[in-house]
């Protein structure tokens, strides 16, 4: 995977700045922008908010001497202790449930779910429990929580260990839902969801963990609810999220040897989702594909979509597209598996359709 | 009596149509939330069921604004969007009543765990029906509870009925070697008697302050009407003649009466005192409910997030 040679803006960039134009702040600083991985910068964001406030704990299964089976939490029980960094039975529901009642208690817990194919256990204390407590008490009780869980395939897991069900928590009022795609997006995000009053959902990308990118050494937060363009193109705009921004700016190097100049917007978070920006940047194109690892059918692609149809359908020249993962369990063999999500290959394709140029 | 005249109340205002919805009586329970509520501070934790205007009343909840939340009134603990069924009031440590059964094991374990992570000696209480123990989430935080030695008590009332289902049909083997399973010291107890209920709950909440772990309190009881207000037609599941009994002979707020009367710590006279006190109290709250305002419209969006 290749990666922007400088950090994503945190905000849209305005017209006429080119692609990789930092932060003010980092250029201000003028020192070469170190490097780390997505997972280093996870591992940053949450030793840093423990440095910060020693409210947030840490509570998920093999989190402490094991720092997870992708190892992202590495040396945060040496530096937090046991206390802090809490292993756990495994017990989805359990960890789930407890934190919500920490957070609603004076704590502001960080719950790790191993693989986004578990929050199918969880999904009581989440959608009954969680996200409702603030609205069912008339605005008193708040559940200042992160939920930490994975998603994507294509690392032969087969069934169980592949799901993308991140639109599952964006149906549910009360819950906020996060995708980094940069391990710069990964630790301004995390960080937020820390200090956010509501409960967080960030899914990582379990392939991206080892992606490298520039993130500055100075303190940053990222505001939910703001796209970022990732690269600015003014034929077609693809729509992206968590792992599909990588494949997305892939699909638009493909689309640039054939002239066709692609416009590669990151949500960030599905909810709250920045509607303004993708729809800005669709009337600009006038056409648009979705692209996202969940289940096409009733995923975020439509949702998504929508808000682009409705919004800037005057200015389109074609129909908004979109492109999720296949509607079949996700299979085990490699020849089989790789058929079920969307490709750089792939998005190019149905991005030249769009532009008559297939 | 406050909660018995309370819910009586409730009942009939859902029968005169004045209350939307429905609501789960408490009557016949009354000692198990007072008894266990009694033992607690302010700032303790608990978190109730459905059935729960109860444990919210023996909490410290006021008259007004629970009616008023009945009844959807802006006034109401939680401005009307709760009801019957989510009072939740954060100054007297009322984490909420939750409509999931079970669904608040979570909620009470991890209050307890972030009084032991603050340092605090603040406890918590996590009440729920018979019916919770089919439910996997109570054993997966009873297990953490245990391994952790957190400040939480589990108080089951097995009121005999899993809404319409015996318990013996849906219960397999003792309830207390559940308990047992993750050593926690459990007692059962008659919950009809508010005295051994609040001596039980005393000794283990004082354990839970100590941080010597939770423990678990089994109440025996009974619910005197139906699993909510319009369950009225019961034979199917349970006899006339049993819940007579249970009336009669068995009816928590009579056997402490009868009880204060003996040791001469009352007479009929100054029960009826309190009884007509309460009477007041309760009349004069649901006409502060009635007389309310509903939430304007425009508050439906408000507080979705915080």
């Amino acid at each position: 995977m290749s990666m922007p040679s400088k950090p994503s803006p945190s905000f849209p960039l305005p017209a006429g700045e080119g692609q990789g134009e930092g932060k003010q702040s980092i250029i201000a600083s003028g020192k070469p922008i170190r490097e780390i991985t997505f997972a280093q910068a996870i591992n940053e964001a949450l030793a840093e908010e423990m440095r910060r406030d020693p409210k947030v704990f840490i509570i998920g299964e093999d989190v402490a001497e094991a720092g997870t089976p992708f190892k992202v939490l590495s040396g945060l029980v040496q530096e937090f202790g046991k206390e802090r960094v809490i292993d756990s039975p495994i017990s989805e529901a359990g960890i789930s449930g407890i934190t919500v009642g920490a957070a609603m208690t004076g704590m502001r817990p960080v719950v790790d779910i191993m693989f986004g194919d578990f929050i199918t256990l969880t999904m009581d204390q989440m959608v009954n429990q969680a996200a409702k407590m603030h609205y069912m008490s008339g605005g008193k009780l708040k559940v200042p929580m992160v939920m930490r869980t994975t998603l994507g395939a294509t690392r032969r897991s087969a069934a169980q260990h592949s799901q993308s069900l991140h639109a599952w928590f964006s149906h549910i009022p009360g819950l906020k839902v996060v995708l980094p795609a940069t391990p710069y997006d990964a630790k301004g995000l995390l960080k937020t969801a820390i200090r956010d009053d509501n409960p967080v959902v960030l899914f990582e990308d379990k392939l991206m963990y080892q992606l490298k990118g520039p993130v500055p050494e100075e303190e940053y937060t990222i505001p939910f609810g703001v796209a970022d363009i990732k690269r600015q193109g003014k034929d077609i705009t693809l729509v992206a999220t968590s792992s599909m921004v990588q494949v997305s700016l892939s699909a638009a190097e493909i689309l640039a040897a054939v002239g066709i100049s692609a416009e590669v917007i990151d949500v960030r978070t599905t909810v709250p989702l920045d509607k303004k920006t993708l729809i800005e940047s669709a009337k600009k194109t006038t056409r648009a594909i979705v692209v996202d690892e969940g289940y096409e059918r009733y995923g975020v692609t439509a949702e998504i979509a929508s808000v682009i149809a409705d919004g800037a359908f005057y200015y389109l020249d074609a129909p908004v597209k979109r492109m999720g993962a296949m509607d079949v369990p996700v299979p085990f063999s490699p020849v089989l598996e790789d058929q079920t999500v969307p490709t750089p290959e792939s998005v190019a394709g149905m991005a030249k359709v769009l532009c008559n140029k297939s | 009596m406050k909660i018995r005249l309370f819910e009586e109340q409730v009942n009939q205002l859902y029968m005169s149509a004045k209350m939307p919805g429905l609501a789960h009586l408490y009557i016949g329970q009354e000692a198990v939330a007072v008894g266990v509520c009694e033992t607690l501070r302010q700032d303790d934790y608990i978190t109730s069921t459905h059935r729960g205007h109860g444990h919210c009343l023996a909490k410290g909840a006021s008259l007004d604004r629970m009616f008023a939340e009945l009844l959807g009134k802006a006034p109401g603990y939680c401005r009307g969007k709760g009801g019957s069924m989510h009072i939740a009031d954060q100054e007297t440590g009322n984490l909420g009543a939750n409509a999931i059964v079970g669904g608040s094991a979570g909620i009470a374990t991890g209050a307890a765990m972030s009084a032991k992570m603050r340092g605090s000696d603040q406890v918590a209480v996590c009440f729920f029906g018979e019916g919770a123990l089919g439910q996997g989430l109570l054993y997966e935080c009873m297990n953490m509870a245990s391994l952790w030695k957190l400040p939480v008590i589990y108080v089951c009332e097995n009121n005999l009925y899993n809404e319409y289902t015996h318990y013996s049909e849906t219960t397999a083997g003792e309830i207390r070697e559940r308990a047992k399973a993750f050593e926690i010291p459990c007692e059962a107890i008659d919950g009809q008697d508010i005295v051994l209920v609040h001596a039980a709950s005393q000794y283990f909440v004082e354990r839970a302050r100590k941080r010597e772990g939770p423990s678990f309190l089994i109440c025996n009881t009974y619910r005197f009407y139906g699993h909510h207000v319009g369950d009225v037609d019961r034979a199917y599941y349970r006899s006339k003649k049993e819940e007579e009994e249970w009336k009669n002979r068995r009816d928590p707020l009579k056997l402490l009466a009868q009880r204060l009367t003996k040791e001469k710590t009352a007479d009929d006279a100054s029960l009826k005192q309190i009884e007509d006190e309460i009477q007041r109290q309760i009349e004069a709250a649901v006409q502060f409910a009635l007389n309310a305002p509903y939430p304007k419209p425009s508050e439906v969006e408000q507080d979705v997030y915080a």
